[in-house]
Protein backbone atom coordinates (compact mmCIF):
# COMPACT_ATOMS: atom_id res chain seq x y z
CA UNK A 1 0.00 0.00 0.00
CA UNK A 2 1.09 3.65 -0.70
CA UNK A 3 1.58 5.78 2.44
CA UNK A 4 -1.51 7.67 3.12
CA UNK A 5 0.21 10.47 3.26
CA UNK A 6 2.32 10.31 0.35
CA UNK A 7 -1.57 9.71 -1.27
CA UNK A 8 -2.87 12.36 0.30
CA UNK A 9 -0.46 14.90 -0.71
CA UNK A 10 -0.10 14.07 -4.27
CA UNK A 11 -4.02 14.47 -5.10
CA UNK A 12 -3.72 17.40 -3.05
CA UNK A 13 -0.84 18.98 -5.42
CA UNK A 14 -2.78 17.25 -8.13
CA UNK A 15 -6.42 19.39 -7.51
CA UNK A 16 -4.39 22.72 -6.36
CA UNK A 17 -2.25 22.50 -9.34
CA UNK A 18 -4.74 22.07 -11.88
CA UNK A 19 -7.09 25.18 -9.70
CA UNK A 20 -4.03 27.43 -10.45
CA UNK A 21 -4.18 26.53 -14.12
CA UNK A 22 -7.36 26.39 -14.79
CA UNK A 23 -9.11 28.86 -12.22
CA UNK A 24 -12.48 27.05 -12.27
CA UNK A 25 -13.70 27.21 -8.79
CA UNK A 26 -12.06 30.36 -7.29
CA UNK A 27 -12.76 33.31 -9.34
CA UNK A 28 -16.86 32.23 -9.46
CA UNK A 29 -16.57 31.92 -5.77
CA UNK A 30 -14.77 35.59 -4.82
CA UNK A 31 -17.02 37.40 -7.91
CA UNK A 32 -20.23 35.59 -6.05
CA UNK A 33 -19.31 36.87 -3.28
CA UNK A 34 -18.25 40.44 -3.89
CA UNK A 35 -21.39 40.89 -5.70
CA UNK A 36 -24.01 39.49 -2.88
CA UNK A 37 -22.23 42.37 -0.87
CA UNK A 38 -23.01 44.80 -3.50
CA UNK A 39 -26.38 43.46 -3.21
CA UNK A 40 -26.82 43.34 0.12
CA UNK A 41 -25.43 47.06 0.47
CA UNK A 42 -27.50 48.53 -2.03
CA UNK A 43 -30.73 46.27 -0.85
CA UNK A 44 -30.19 46.93 2.33
CA UNK A 45 -29.37 50.92 1.26
CA UNK A 46 -27.15 50.58 5.00
CA UNK A 47 -23.75 51.82 4.52
CA UNK A 48 -23.18 50.04 8.24
CA UNK A 49 -23.82 46.55 9.75
CA UNK A 50 -23.93 45.48 13.01
CA UNK A 51 -25.19 42.19 15.11
CA UNK A 52 -26.85 39.46 13.84
CA UNK A 53 -27.55 41.17 10.72
CA UNK A 54 -23.70 42.00 9.74
CA UNK A 55 -23.25 38.49 10.83
CA UNK A 56 -26.57 37.30 8.77
CA UNK A 57 -25.11 38.97 5.45
CA UNK A 58 -21.70 37.29 5.76
CA UNK A 59 -22.23 33.93 6.32
CA UNK A 60 -25.15 33.56 4.15
CA UNK A 61 -22.62 35.01 1.09
CA UNK A 62 -20.07 32.79 2.26
CA UNK A 63 -21.85 29.68 2.87
CA UNK A 64 -23.35 30.01 -1.05
CA UNK A 65 -19.86 30.92 -2.59
CA UNK A 66 -18.66 27.99 -0.49
CA UNK A 67 -21.81 25.88 -2.37
CA UNK A 68 -19.71 26.62 -5.76
CA UNK A 69 -16.78 25.06 -5.13
CA UNK A 70 -18.43 22.18 -3.38
CA UNK A 71 -20.14 21.41 -6.87
CA UNK A 72 -17.25 21.70 -8.71
CA UNK A 73 -14.85 19.63 -6.08
CA UNK A 74 -15.40 16.11 -7.69
CA UNK A 75 -15.70 17.03 -11.42
CA UNK A 76 -12.50 16.18 -12.36
CA UNK A 77 -13.06 12.78 -11.03
CA UNK A 78 -16.25 12.24 -12.11
CA UNK A 79 -15.49 13.19 -16.10
CA UNK A 80 -12.10 12.05 -16.30
CA UNK A 81 -12.37 8.81 -15.00
CA UNK A 82 -10.13 10.19 -11.66
CA UNK A 83 -12.19 7.87 -9.53
CA UNK A 84 -11.58 4.55 -11.43
CA UNK A 85 -7.84 5.88 -11.23
CA UNK A 86 -8.21 6.23 -7.79
CA UNK A 87 -10.18 2.90 -6.90
CA UNK A 88 -6.96 1.28 -9.31
CA UNK A 89 -3.96 2.40 -6.95
CA UNK A 90 -3.30 0.67 -4.17
CA UNK A 91 -3.97 3.30 -1.54
CA UNK A 92 -6.45 3.81 1.06
CA UNK A 93 -9.36 5.96 -0.24
CA UNK A 94 -10.05 8.06 2.55
CA UNK A 95 -6.55 10.17 1.91
CA UNK A 96 -9.01 10.95 -1.24
CA UNK A 97 -11.62 12.74 1.38
CA UNK A 98 -8.49 14.17 3.22
CA UNK A 99 -7.07 15.73 0.17
CA UNK A 100 -10.02 17.04 -1.14
CA UNK A 101 -11.52 18.41 2.09
CA UNK A 102 -7.91 19.89 2.01
CA UNK A 103 -8.37 21.43 -1.49
CA UNK A 104 -11.54 22.72 -0.52
CA UNK A 105 -11.02 24.17 2.96
CA UNK A 106 -7.67 25.94 1.28
CA UNK A 107 -9.92 27.41 -1.38
CA UNK A 108 -12.31 29.09 1.70
CA UNK A 109 -9.37 30.02 3.06
CA UNK A 110 -8.29 32.21 -0.28
CA UNK A 111 -12.04 33.27 -0.77
CA UNK A 112 -12.53 34.88 2.47
CA UNK A 113 -8.70 36.40 2.11
CA UNK A 114 -10.41 38.61 -0.87
CA UNK A 115 -14.23 39.13 0.03
CA UNK A 116 -13.75 39.50 4.16
CA UNK A 117 -11.80 42.67 3.69
CA UNK A 118 -14.08 43.91 1.27
CA UNK A 119 -16.95 42.76 3.75
CA UNK A 120 -15.27 44.87 6.21
CA UNK A 121 -15.12 47.81 3.83
CA UNK A 122 -18.82 47.98 2.92
CA UNK A 123 -20.36 47.45 6.06
CA UNK A 124 -17.87 47.70 9.06
CA UNK A 125 -16.79 51.18 10.91
CA UNK A 126 -13.65 49.46 11.71
CA UNK A 127 -11.20 46.17 10.81
CA UNK A 128 -11.00 45.87 14.80
CA UNK A 129 -13.65 42.52 15.08
CA UNK A 130 -11.16 40.83 12.11
CA UNK A 131 -8.51 39.62 14.38
CA UNK A 132 -11.27 37.32 16.57
CA UNK A 133 -13.76 36.38 13.57
CA UNK A 134 -10.80 34.63 11.83
CA UNK A 135 -11.32 31.76 14.80
CA UNK A 136 -14.55 31.88 13.80
CA UNK A 137 -13.89 31.54 9.54
CA UNK A 138 -11.41 28.64 10.75
CA UNK A 139 -13.70 26.41 12.16
CA UNK A 140 -16.76 27.14 10.12
CA UNK A 141 -14.59 26.60 6.97
CA UNK A 142 -13.35 23.64 8.46
CA UNK A 143 -17.02 22.29 8.77
CA UNK A 144 -17.68 23.31 5.13
CA UNK A 145 -14.82 21.19 3.67
CA UNK A 146 -15.88 18.25 5.48
CA UNK A 147 -19.66 18.55 5.01
CA UNK A 148 -19.43 19.39 1.51
CA UNK A 149 -16.55 17.16 0.60
CA UNK A 150 -18.93 14.21 1.55
CA UNK A 151 -21.75 15.33 -0.12
CA UNK A 152 -20.34 16.38 -3.15
CA UNK A 153 -18.97 12.89 -3.30
CA UNK A 154 -22.42 11.43 -3.44
CA UNK A 155 -24.10 14.02 -5.39
CA UNK A 156 -21.17 14.11 -8.33
CA UNK A 157 -22.39 10.32 -9.37
CA UNK A 158 -25.89 11.07 -9.61
CA UNK A 159 -27.09 12.80 -12.34
CA UNK A 160 -29.32 15.55 -10.50
CA UNK A 161 -25.76 17.15 -8.68
CA UNK A 162 -26.24 20.14 -8.94
CA UNK A 163 -29.62 19.91 -7.49
CA UNK A 164 -28.82 17.68 -4.99
CA UNK A 165 -25.47 18.70 -3.69
CA UNK A 166 -27.39 22.10 -2.26
CA UNK A 167 -30.52 20.00 -1.31
CA UNK A 168 -28.97 17.70 1.09
CA UNK A 169 -25.97 19.91 2.04
CA UNK A 170 -27.67 23.27 3.00
CA UNK A 171 -30.11 21.42 5.61
CA UNK A 172 -26.70 19.64 6.85
CA UNK A 173 -24.63 22.76 7.78
CA UNK A 174 -27.90 24.90 9.57
CA UNK A 175 -25.96 23.91 13.10
CA UNK A 176 -22.98 24.92 11.79
CA UNK A 177 -24.46 28.37 10.26
CA UNK A 178 -26.10 28.87 13.81
CA UNK A 179 -22.91 28.66 15.65
CA UNK A 180 -20.86 30.73 13.06
CA UNK A 181 -23.17 33.78 13.08
CA UNK A 182 -24.03 32.94 16.78
CA UNK A 183 -20.37 33.34 17.53
CA UNK A 184 -19.92 36.49 14.86
CA UNK A 185 -22.78 38.25 16.43
CA UNK A 186 -21.09 39.81 18.94
CA UNK A 187 -17.91 40.63 17.53
CA UNK A 188 -19.75 42.88 14.23
CA UNK A 189 -21.67 44.62 17.35
CA UNK A 190 -22.09 48.26 17.22
CA UNK A 191 -19.41 49.37 19.56
CA UNK A 192 -16.51 47.14 18.92
CA UNK A 193 -16.23 43.13 19.56
CA UNK A 194 -17.73 41.29 22.32
CA UNK A 195 -17.34 38.08 22.93
CA UNK A 196 -20.48 36.85 24.57
CA UNK A 197 -20.89 33.30 24.75
CA UNK A 198 -17.86 33.50 22.07
CA UNK A 199 -16.42 30.05 23.64
CA UNK A 200 -19.43 28.62 23.82
CA UNK A 201 -19.91 28.38 19.93
CA UNK A 202 -16.45 28.26 19.07
CA UNK A 203 -16.84 24.65 21.25
CA UNK A 204 -19.88 23.60 19.00
CA UNK A 205 -18.01 24.63 15.74
CA UNK A 206 -15.30 22.64 16.87
CA UNK A 207 -17.73 19.60 17.55
CA UNK A 208 -19.65 19.66 14.33
CA UNK A 209 -15.77 19.73 12.22
CA UNK A 210 -14.83 16.79 14.55
CA UNK A 211 -18.29 14.77 13.86
CA UNK A 212 -18.25 15.60 10.24
CA UNK A 213 -14.26 14.88 9.72
CA UNK A 214 -14.54 11.37 11.49
CA UNK A 215 -17.69 10.62 9.45
CA UNK A 216 -16.04 11.53 6.79
CA UNK A 217 -13.15 9.72 7.21
CA UNK A 218 -15.27 6.50 8.35
CA UNK A 219 -17.88 6.54 5.40
CA UNK A 220 -15.90 7.52 2.66
CA UNK A 221 -13.99 4.46 1.49
CA UNK A 222 -17.97 3.07 1.19
CA UNK A 223 -18.83 5.91 -0.97
CA UNK A 224 -16.70 5.02 -3.82
CA UNK A 225 -17.40 1.21 -4.10
CA UNK A 226 -19.54 -0.06 -6.54
CA UNK B 1 0.13 -14.44 -2.14
CA UNK B 2 3.23 -12.10 -2.63
CA UNK B 3 4.06 -10.91 -6.11
CA UNK B 4 6.12 -13.29 -7.97
CA UNK B 5 5.69 -16.43 -5.64
CA UNK B 6 5.07 -19.62 -7.70
CA UNK B 7 1.80 -20.85 -7.26
CA UNK B 8 0.48 -23.96 -9.02
CA UNK B 9 -3.56 -21.76 -8.97
CA UNK B 10 -3.84 -20.03 -12.47
CA UNK B 11 -3.89 -15.96 -12.81
CA UNK B 12 -7.48 -16.01 -13.56
CA UNK B 13 -10.28 -17.88 -12.15
CA UNK B 14 -14.26 -17.51 -12.71
CA UNK B 15 -16.84 -19.89 -11.73
CA UNK B 16 -20.05 -19.12 -12.08
CA UNK B 17 -19.43 -15.45 -12.23
CA UNK B 18 -22.87 -13.36 -12.36
CA UNK B 19 -23.23 -9.48 -12.47
CA UNK B 20 -26.79 -7.97 -12.42
CA UNK B 21 -27.74 -4.56 -12.87
CA UNK B 22 -31.01 -4.22 -10.98
CA UNK B 23 -32.89 -6.20 -12.89
CA UNK B 24 -30.65 -7.18 -15.87
CA UNK B 25 -28.36 -9.62 -16.43
CA UNK B 26 -25.11 -8.50 -17.70
CA UNK B 27 -23.09 -11.60 -16.83
CA UNK B 28 -24.41 -14.74 -16.08
CA UNK B 29 -22.48 -18.25 -15.44
CA UNK B 30 -18.97 -17.02 -16.58
CA UNK B 31 -16.03 -19.81 -15.86
CA UNK B 32 -12.83 -20.04 -16.94
CA UNK B 33 -9.01 -20.76 -15.91
CA UNK B 34 -6.21 -18.82 -17.23
CA UNK B 35 -2.66 -19.50 -16.78
CA UNK B 36 -0.22 -17.03 -15.68
CA UNK B 37 1.21 -15.28 -18.68
CA UNK B 38 -1.55 -16.49 -21.14
CA UNK B 39 -3.92 -14.25 -22.67
CA UNK B 40 -7.61 -14.48 -22.82
CA UNK B 41 -9.55 -12.69 -25.72
CA UNK B 42 -13.05 -11.50 -24.93
CA UNK B 43 -15.42 -11.21 -28.00
CA UNK B 44 -18.88 -10.51 -28.73
CA UNK B 45 -21.09 -7.90 -29.24
CA UNK B 46 -22.35 -4.88 -27.73
CA UNK B 47 -24.00 -4.88 -24.33
CA UNK B 48 -22.94 -8.98 -23.83
CA UNK B 49 -20.76 -8.11 -20.59
CA UNK B 50 -17.14 -7.75 -21.82
CA UNK B 51 -16.67 -4.63 -19.98
CA UNK B 52 -18.49 -4.97 -17.12
CA UNK B 53 -16.58 -8.48 -17.02
CA UNK B 54 -13.11 -6.29 -17.51
CA UNK B 55 -14.08 -4.15 -14.67
CA UNK B 56 -15.34 -6.61 -12.26
CA UNK B 57 -11.71 -7.95 -12.93
CA UNK B 58 -10.33 -4.61 -12.20
CA UNK B 59 -11.96 -4.41 -8.83
CA UNK B 60 -14.19 -1.58 -10.10
CA UNK B 61 -17.41 -3.70 -9.92
CA UNK B 62 -18.46 -6.03 -7.49
CA UNK B 63 -19.70 -9.83 -8.80
CA UNK B 64 -23.37 -10.59 -7.97
CA UNK B 65 -22.83 -14.25 -7.52
CA UNK B 66 -20.30 -16.70 -8.45
CA UNK B 67 -16.08 -17.16 -7.68
CA UNK B 68 -13.29 -14.76 -8.96
CA UNK B 69 -9.90 -15.27 -8.52
CA UNK B 70 -7.28 -13.52 -9.42
CA UNK B 71 -3.60 -13.36 -9.19
CA UNK B 72 -4.45 -15.40 -6.39
CA UNK B 73 -7.00 -12.57 -4.73
CA UNK B 74 -10.57 -13.79 -3.87
CA UNK B 75 -12.56 -10.85 -5.33
CA UNK B 76 -14.35 -8.49 -4.17
CA UNK B 77 -12.99 -9.60 -0.28
CA UNK B 78 -9.46 -8.94 -0.91
CA UNK B 79 -9.70 -6.58 -3.53
CA UNK B 80 -7.07 -4.15 -1.55
CA UNK B 81 -4.18 -6.54 -2.50
CA UNK B 82 -4.50 -6.76 -6.21
CA UNK B 83 -4.78 -2.67 -6.52
CA UNK B 84 -1.34 -2.10 -7.94
CA UNK B 85 -0.87 -5.57 -9.25
CA UNK B 86 -3.29 -4.22 -12.44
CA UNK B 87 -3.09 -2.63 -15.26
CA UNK B 88 -6.18 -1.36 -16.70
CA UNK B 89 -7.06 0.48 -20.07
CA UNK B 90 -10.43 1.15 -20.45
CA UNK B 91 -12.99 3.39 -22.63
CA UNK B 92 -11.80 6.14 -20.85
CA UNK B 93 -7.99 6.85 -20.51
CA UNK B 94 -8.05 8.26 -17.20
CA UNK B 95 -5.69 11.29 -17.59
CA UNK B 96 -7.02 14.73 -15.95
CA UNK B 97 -7.01 17.10 -18.48
CA UNK B 98 -5.77 19.97 -17.31
CA UNK B 99 -2.52 17.97 -16.35
CA UNK B 100 0.42 17.66 -19.08
CA UNK B 101 1.03 14.19 -19.93
CA UNK B 102 4.24 13.88 -17.58
CA UNK B 103 2.13 15.56 -14.89
CA UNK B 104 -0.56 12.78 -15.20
CA UNK B 105 2.19 9.32 -15.49
CA UNK B 106 4.18 11.73 -12.35
CA UNK B 107 0.50 11.32 -10.65
CA UNK B 108 -0.11 7.88 -11.13
CA UNK B 109 3.28 7.16 -10.39
CA UNK B 110 2.99 8.32 -6.94
CA UNK B 111 -0.22 6.80 -6.19
CA UNK B 112 1.74 4.03 -6.84
CA UNK B 113 4.58 4.56 -4.80
CA UNK B 114 6.98 4.85 -7.49
CA UNK B 115 9.04 8.14 -6.49
CA UNK B 116 12.48 9.55 -7.12
CA UNK B 117 15.14 9.26 -9.57
CA UNK B 118 13.78 5.31 -10.74
CA UNK B 119 10.41 6.20 -11.13
CA UNK B 120 11.28 10.00 -13.09
CA UNK B 121 13.27 7.81 -15.26
CA UNK B 122 10.54 5.18 -15.84
CA UNK B 123 8.10 7.91 -17.36
CA UNK B 124 10.99 9.33 -19.62
CA UNK B 125 11.35 5.83 -21.11
CA UNK B 126 7.54 5.49 -21.40
CA UNK B 127 7.19 8.53 -22.56
CA UNK B 128 9.78 7.84 -25.74
CA UNK B 129 7.99 4.37 -26.16
CA UNK B 130 5.12 6.18 -27.20
CA UNK B 131 6.70 8.47 -29.14
CA UNK B 132 5.74 11.43 -26.78
CA UNK B 133 8.76 12.42 -25.65
CA UNK B 134 8.38 15.81 -27.13
CA UNK B 135 5.14 16.21 -26.25
CA UNK B 136 5.26 14.99 -22.39
CA UNK B 137 4.53 19.01 -21.16
CA UNK B 138 1.44 19.55 -23.50
CA UNK B 139 -1.87 19.09 -21.39
CA UNK B 140 -4.29 16.54 -22.34
CA UNK B 141 -6.86 18.87 -23.30
CA UNK B 142 -4.58 19.67 -26.24
CA UNK B 143 -3.96 16.37 -27.43
CA UNK B 144 -5.54 14.04 -30.41
CA UNK B 145 -7.80 10.74 -29.02
CA UNK B 146 -4.32 8.96 -30.56
CA UNK B 147 -2.62 10.78 -28.27
CA UNK B 148 -4.23 10.18 -25.57
CA UNK B 149 -4.87 6.76 -26.11
CA UNK B 150 -0.72 6.37 -26.14
CA UNK B 151 -0.37 8.02 -22.85
CA UNK B 152 -3.11 5.80 -21.22
CA UNK B 153 -1.30 2.90 -22.47
CA UNK B 154 2.16 4.58 -20.66
CA UNK B 155 -0.36 5.11 -17.57
CA UNK B 156 -1.65 1.64 -17.69
CA UNK B 157 1.90 -0.18 -17.79
CA UNK B 158 3.27 2.73 -15.44
CA UNK B 159 4.21 0.42 -12.41
CA UNK B 160 4.74 -3.16 -14.08
CA UNK B 161 1.56 -4.65 -13.37
CA UNK B 162 1.46 -8.31 -13.74
CA UNK B 163 -2.05 -8.57 -14.96
CA UNK B 164 -3.45 -6.11 -17.87
CA UNK B 165 -6.93 -5.64 -18.73
CA UNK B 166 -7.33 -4.03 -22.10
CA UNK B 167 -10.42 -2.89 -23.21
CA UNK B 168 -10.47 -1.86 -27.17
CA UNK B 169 -6.37 -1.26 -26.71
CA UNK B 170 -6.50 -0.05 -30.14
CA UNK B 171 -8.82 2.33 -30.49
CA UNK B 172 -7.88 5.62 -32.26
CA UNK B 173 -4.25 4.72 -32.65
CA UNK B 174 -3.02 4.79 -35.95
CA UNK B 175 -0.25 1.95 -37.63
CA UNK B 176 2.67 3.72 -35.78
CA UNK B 177 0.52 4.39 -32.82
CA UNK B 178 -0.35 0.23 -32.66
CA UNK B 179 3.33 -0.65 -32.90
CA UNK B 180 4.60 1.35 -30.50
CA UNK B 181 1.64 0.17 -28.31
CA UNK B 182 2.51 -3.63 -29.21
CA UNK B 183 5.80 -3.64 -27.75
CA UNK B 184 4.45 -2.42 -24.28
CA UNK B 185 1.33 -4.48 -23.90
CA UNK B 186 1.58 -7.34 -26.91
CA UNK B 187 2.42 -10.50 -26.30
CA UNK B 188 5.56 -11.88 -25.09
CA UNK B 189 6.86 -11.48 -21.38
CA UNK B 190 5.18 -12.73 -18.35
CA UNK B 191 2.06 -10.96 -17.76
CA UNK B 192 -1.47 -12.60 -18.24
CA UNK B 193 -3.50 -10.32 -19.99
CA UNK B 194 -7.76 -9.61 -20.96
CA UNK B 195 -8.25 -8.67 -24.22
CA UNK B 196 -11.87 -7.33 -24.56
CA UNK B 197 -12.23 -6.55 -28.40
CA UNK B 198 -15.14 -6.29 -31.17
CA UNK B 199 -13.14 -7.41 -33.87
CA UNK B 200 -11.94 -11.36 -33.42
CA UNK B 201 -9.61 -11.42 -36.24
CA UNK B 202 -7.26 -8.43 -34.33
CA UNK B 203 -5.92 -10.24 -31.54
CA UNK B 204 -7.34 -13.85 -31.69
CA UNK B 205 -3.45 -14.65 -33.03
CA UNK B 206 -2.41 -13.59 -29.78
CA UNK B 207 -4.90 -15.56 -27.49
CA UNK B 208 -4.77 -18.60 -25.75
CA UNK B 209 -8.31 -18.70 -24.68
CA UNK B 210 -11.11 -16.80 -26.27
CA UNK B 211 -14.23 -16.01 -24.46
CA UNK B 212 -17.15 -15.46 -26.37
CA UNK B 213 -20.09 -13.77 -25.13
CA UNK B 214 -23.45 -12.96 -26.41
CA UNK B 215 -26.29 -11.04 -25.20
CA UNK B 216 -27.41 -11.24 -21.87
CA UNK B 217 -24.08 -11.98 -20.28
CA UNK B 218 -23.68 -15.78 -21.47
CA UNK B 219 -20.26 -17.61 -22.43
CA UNK B 220 -21.27 -19.30 -26.48
CA UNK B 221 -19.76 -23.25 -25.94
CA UNK B 222 -17.00 -23.67 -28.58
Amino acid sequence: MTPSRTAFATILAKDLRAELRTLQSLPAMALFATTTFVIFRFGLDRTTLSGSLAAGVLWATLLFAALLGVNRLFVSEREEGGFDAIRLAPIDRSALFAAKATALFTYLLVLELVVVPIFALFFLGSAAALGPLLAVLLLADLGIAATGTLISSMAVQSRARDLLGPLVLLPLVVPLMIAATGASEPLLALGGPGYHRFGTWLAVLSLYDLIFLLLGWAVFDFLLED
Amino acid sequence: MEPGQATDEPALSLAGLRRDYGERTALDGIGLRLGHGETLLVLGPNGAGKTTLLRILATLLRPSGGEVRALGCSLPDEAWKLRGRIGFLGHEPLLYRDLSGRENLRFHARLHRMKGEAGEARIEWLLAAVGMERRGEQRVAELSAGMRQRLAIARCVLHEPELLLLDEPDSNLDGEGRELARALIGPGGERTRVIVSHDPERFEAEADQVLRLEAGGRAVAA
